[in-house]
């Protein structure tokens, strides 16, 4: 074999696989130190997360959302960007989603407000993310930092639009009044009926199928169109794509865009599919995620689908596991998040440099 | 005009006590940055920090035993954040999220298995916890009018973590400007190659940074759970290494700016406590949650370059890499 065959082997399979064995294995020893069987647990996880439909439809309803904040954070990362502002862009987004629906929703036929609701979605989600994107193409500050600033902003701000515009008097939670019905998805129990199919209630929505779409748009866009390219040159060497006559600012702004409207589409499927309406902190937690989930599936769309399906996987087997063993709670998955952000992130050369000696090795002797 | 003072003191009370957690975190951040290590983690050290001191507290009854295995526990993850970012030259933006998504998790997932209380720690009582010092003659004066309640009730009656959170500020400033181990360390926050060519190890210097950095979150991770709170609370520092990350870049990663940075943040906190629910005159409903995202505005528009210019250490977020 090639030693360029090699490396694509190497960072491909068997990087990630090592990486999530490690993680796995100090999750293992958690659960040992905190007095849990891990084979039952790991039985619990799997019969939760696949074992029957209601379990399926959770398992690949929280994947909807790890596929959008995963794409998100990776399509930035081609181009040499880290948004950690996933969270804030998806908050923000379900603003816009909830202006459409609850502003335009008694007078438009579903077919024109849910597109409509969708794209405002990814315009308040892209809006979110130009401010950081202009901010570091144009004046200079890291968008680390200041995307980490806008999700407390974002944060903030929809904590005051919640109580001062959306809330109803009298009602325990902040939350908006409900979505009318005709901004609602179709449930995947509805999708599955049209054809005949039965399948068991679930927050499951047509939003995955917007989510897989997306997948195919991202490949094609990373890959097979001339912005693509641009982009991923940026990512790879900025001084070289200035002389190859790309403007890496304008990039920077195009990757943000996207990255923002990709993280926003979350709102589409918490509060157009699941909600129905806008409620406090829907977004938590997947914007961190989305983080995970594309280092895990190394930037590339199939392995975010991937990853993302792992993730949803642990989420919903989580979810089970705390529901069987009352002393665990579905804290257990942020560990291992933590984990395979580490090791598949932090530590990704760890693994790299001696397996890439010993397979070069390996190579030339065969 | 009475009532007034006694308001504003009391205010300014809150902010000391706000501020000192800020401080610590910040300060932290100051060592860990300037030598050229970004630190995104001041969070999730504070977390396992508090979770560390309250846990130990509650079991062996000691607070300073709590405090002491606060800083161990810090900076382990500390030490982990150094192993992924000098040694193997990781992101250090990945590594930080991963310190606190791990420290989120793993606090809660052990207060529930070792405590079963949804994951806070038994209330501590009074003698396991840091409880305030009268300073002396703080209760004769206490009756002087405008300087007698300064003194008794801003000055007098913080616990000891909040004077050795002020105190520490000079102290950086002494040893990061007026020590030769000062001088290598903002060196090698901008230029590694010069301190490595000078034959001192980059590496142990960041190491030592970082190894400061954790120190220091050990401190306000037990401040927040053994000082200012008697328990440990999951996710309890909500936000707050991140705010100290804002005033670290608000002060340009200087020590005394610092201090005026995380004064201003813990006043704007303290003055939304004590606006929640109230209507002024002219203003109406005052609009808490601005003032609460105020720090990290100004922190957002002072990076944009509108309020001076921030200039990071030119070597910072990248790994050292010797060449041979």
């Amino acid at each position: 074999m090639k030693a360029a065959t090699l490396n694509k082997f190497l960072s491909v399979f068997l990087l990630p696989l090592l990486n999530i064995l490690t993680a796995f294995i100090f999750t293992t020893i958690l659960f040992l130190v905190i007095g849990i069987d891990p084979w039952e647990a790991a039985k619990i996880l799997v019969q939760g997360a696949f074992g029957y439909e209601e379990g399926i439809g959770y398992t690949l309803y929280y994947t909807t959302n790890f596929i959008f904040t995963g794409l998100a954070v990776a399509i930035a990362f081609h181009a040499g960007l880290f948004n950690i502002g996933g969270e804030g862009q998806a908050y923000i987004a379900g603003l816009g989603v909830s202006l459409v629906a609850l502003g335009l929703g008694s007078f438009l036929p579903p077919w024109l407000l849910l597109p409509l609701a969708i794209l405002a979605a990814a315009a308040f989600g892209a809006a979110w993310a130009a401010i950081p994107a202009y901010l570091q193409a144009y004046r200079g500050s890291h968008i680390v930092i200041t995307t980490i600033m806008f999700n407390f902003l974002a944060a903030s701000l929809m904590v005051y639009l919640l109580v001062n515009l959306f809330s109803e008097p009298g009602q325990g939670m902040p939350a908006s009044r409900a979505f009318p019905e005709t901004a609602s998805l179709w449930t995947w129990q509805e999708f599955m009926a049209a054809f005949g199919i039965e399948f068991a209630a679930s927050p499951l929505n047509i939003s995955l199928i917007l989510a897989l779409v997306c997948c195919v748009a991202v490949w094609v866009f990373l890959w097979k169109t001339r912005w693509g390219y641009e982009l991923r040159t940026v990512g790879a060497n900025p001084e070289a794509a200035i002389y190859a006559g790309i403007n890496p600012k304008r990039i920077v702004m195009l990757a943000m865009l996207l990255s923002g409207a990709l993280a926003g589409f979350v709102a589409v499927n918490e509060l157009l599919g699941v909600q129905h309406r806008l409620v406090l902190g829907f977004n938590t937690g997947y914007g961190f995620a989305g983080i995970a989930v594309a280092l895990m599936g190394r930037n590339h769309p199939i392995g975010v689908m991937l990853a993302a399906l792992l993730f949803g996987a642990l989420y919903q087997g989580g979810a089970e596991l705390a529901f069987e063993i009352p002393s665990v709670t579905r804290d257990v998955v942020v560990v291992i998040q933590g984990l395979i952000i580490l090791f598949s992130g932090a530590l990704e050369f760890m693994y790299r440099a001696p397996l890439q000696r010993w397979l070069l090795r390996f190579a030339r002797e065969a | 005009m009475q009532d007034f003072w006694v308001s504003l003191i009391l205010t300014l009370d809150a902010t000391l006590r706000v501020s000192t957690p800020l401080l610590f975190a910040a300060l932290a951040g100051l060592f860990s940055e300037r030598s050229g290590i970004v630190d995104i983690g001041l969070e999730g050290k504070m977390l396992v920090g508090a979770f560390a001191a309250a846990t130990v507290a509650s079991v062996s009854g000691s607070v300073w035993l709590g405090l002491l295995m606060a800083i161990v526990a810090s900076v382990c993850f500390a030490l982990l954040h150094g192993f992924a970012c000098i040694t193997h030259r990781g992101n250090q933006v990945v590594s930080g999220v991963a310190i606190n998504i791990l420290a989120s998790g793993l606090t809660v997932v052990l207060g529930l298995a070792w405590f079963h209380q949804g994951g806070s720690t038994p209330a501590l009582t009074n003698d396991q916890r840091f409880t305030a010092i009268t300073l002396p003659f703080a209760e004769q004066v206490a009756d002087v009018p405008f300087i007698g309640l300064l003194y008794s009730e801003l000055l007098s009656g913080h616990n000891i973590l909040v004077y050795l959170a002020f105190a520490l500020v000079p102290l950086s400033w002494w040893v990061l400007y007026r020590t030769r181990f000062g001088l290598r360390l903002r060196a090698v926050g901008e230029n590694p190659k010069a301190v490595d060519t000078a034959g001192i190890s980059v590496a142990s210097l960041r190491y030592r940074a970082v190894i400061i950095a954790g120190v220091l979150c050990g401190f306000a991770g037990a401040y927040l759970a053994t000082a200012q709170n008697a328990q440990f609370i999951r996710d309890m520092t909500a936000g707050q290494g991140f705010m100290a990350l804002a005033a670290l870049i608000f002060a340009k990663w200087r020590p005394w700016p610092i201090l005026f940075a995380c004064l201003l943040f813990g006043f704007l906190d303290a003055v939304a406590v004590r606006l929640q629910g109230v209507t002024l005159p002219g203003i109406g409903l005052v609009p808490v949650q601005l003032i609460e995202a105020l720090p990290y505005l100004l922190t957002v528009i002072l990076l944009a370059g509108f309020i001076g210019k921030a200039n990071p250490p030119k070597a910072i977020g990248v790994p050292y890499v010797k060449e041979r």
